[in-house]
């Protein structure tokens, strides 16, 4: 099991947690400029990386709120 | 098979400079595909190109459950043609796979899972596949340890039933496959990893290895959890996420099921293998992973399930856990055919259910290689319904239990 540390809550068990992808993936500014494929490439593919990975987790049973983790997908090593 | 196994059931070349095709990972899928295209194609000029050793990954790391009772025309058809493969393979192979169509149970627990059952049982008999509904009643003759009582936090309501379901020993369909290939003229080279994809004018002609390079008039890429980073070698990003799934046997165990049974709502899937072992699954590892490990609670919240549904189960003592790294698609279906770059072929995001899929999918995937285009069965799984919207949505069907 993970220990995550929440930056509002400290260090909890990962059962306290959800995921939430990639981090970082920004709402197209004007989603009706872009073409299929890349609608496509917004809404469907996402980094998956194999080593370091910037990701989005919230604190589902402690604060709720969500943050940003930078870890690793080989040794589960939390970066920061 | 009769008379003694052989010590060795391929031979072991050094890599050729270049090949007519060649297939990037040694897995189930990617013996089957090279099996298949000298089989059934009359390619003999393959070489199958494995990082580690054959059968290392995912072929030998699932819960070896095989139906075909998948919600879409689509699904089931891919699926179908899979399992009917499976039904003359030990034939076909000549290798024991022991392969035992002992039946699946897909269990509901809940009105909702009641009624999407029998609507799945429906959509399965219009397409041909042998599914029934099954009563509580009719659940406890096919499996009388299955708890039955009212009292369950999830009760039993009743089950879809596929007969022709059932497990077969993993290692032995891959190492069957291989022998087959090998035989054919086929190079399974192990150890090694491909680590750059070479692009002429838009056109992948060779790949870079820790081996040399080597040309490929073609090239298939069935790497399963490293497919992100194999695409990514020619420049192609997919839409696939890797997780852990994770697996458990038992300690051997008295013969007490003989058949497969799989509940989505309570998260496990167990089976009984022939030796004696107790073999159950749950779901994926929330986050992205290539560590081939997960976590210890999602062991314990698929055990806390089998337990409520087979009190018998807790003398039961865990042996062995472990995980493999699955591949997993938005629609919970497979990508499988040609990609933007030509002469590149992709095999991959069969999630947490390919090992089913190893027949139906070396089948196709040979046929599109072969021919340069999609055949009619992974016609719909093509890349590019990312794109147009016609996604095939399985989660209902695939989304946990394999």
């Amino acid at each position: 099991m993970l220990l995550i540390p929440c930056p509002f809550c400290g260090e909890r068990e990962e059962i306290e947690f959800s995921y939430g992808g990639e981090a970082g993936v920004a709402y197209p500014a004007d989603p009706s400029a872009l073409t299929d494929e890349e609608w496509a490439g917004w809404l469907f593919v996402r980094g998956n990386p194999k080593g370091r990975f910037a990701e989005r987790w919230v604190h589902t049973q402690g604060c709720r709120r969500w943050f940003s983790l930078l870890r690793d997908t080989v040794t589960h090593e939390i970066v920061r | 098979m009769s008379g003694e196994h052989p010590d060795f059931l391929w031979r072991s070349p050094e890599p050729e400079s270049s090949y007519e095709v060649v297939i990037v990972g040694g897995g189930g899928h990617g013996l089957a595909t090279a099996y298949y295209l000298a089989r059934e194609h009359g390619i003999t000029d393959i070489a199958v190109l494995e990082r580690g050793w054959l059968a290392g990954g995912n072929i030998t790391r699932n819960t070896t459950i095989i139906r075909s009772n998948y919600l879409w025309d689509e699904s089931a058809a891919i699926y179908e043609h899979s399992l009917k493969l499976w039904e003359g393979l030990e034939q076909e192979l000549g290798y024991d796979l022991l392969f035992s169509q002992r039946g699946v149970l897909n269990l509901a627990h809940s009105l909702h899972d009641v009624r999407e059952g029998a609507r799945r049982v429906n959509a399965n008999r219009l397409n041909g596949i042998d599914a029934e509904w099954l009563e509580p009643d009719a659940v406890a003759r096919v499996c009388p340890i299955v708890n039955l009582s009212p009292e369950l936090r999830y009760p039993v309501l009743g089950a879809t039933f596929q007969p022709r379901g059932g497990i077969a020993r993993h290692e032995n369909l891959a190492w069957g496959y291989a022998r087959a290939a090998d035989a054919l003229g086929v190079d399974l080279i192990q150890g090694c990893e491909v680590t750059g994809i070479e692009l002429e004018r838009g056109r992948a002609v060779a790949v870079q290895t820790t081996r040399g390079r080597i040309a490929a008039g073609r090239i298939g890429l069935v790497a399963a959890g490293h497919s992100s980073v194999l695409a990514g070698l020619a420049g192609l990003r997919l839409p696939v996420q890797s997780h852990p799934l994770q697996a458990l046997v038992s300690e051997l165990y008295e013969q007490v099921l003989d058949t497969v049974v799989m509940s989505n709502a309570v998260h496990v899937y167990v089976s009984q293998a022939h030796k004696g072992e107790l073999v159950m699954g749950a779901g994926i590892d929330a986050y992205n992973s290539y560590a081939q490990r997960g976590s210890f609670h999602v062991i314990e919240h698929q055990l806390a399930a089998a337990l409520e549904l087979f009190p018998i189960f807790a003398h039961a003592r865990v042996l062995r856990t472990w995980a493999g790294i699955v591949d997993v698609c938005p629609d919970a279906s497979p990508i499988v055919g040609l990609t933007p770059v030509e002469g590149l072929f992709v095999n991959c995001g069969w999630g947490t259910g390919g090992f089913k899929a190893t027949p139906g999918s070396g089948w196709t995937f040979a046929w599109t290689i072969a021919n340069g285009e999609p055949h009619e069965l992974n016609a719909p799984f093509a890349l590019d319904r990312f794109t147009s919207g016609a996604l095939i949505d399985e989660h209902g069907a695939a989304g946990v239990a394999h």
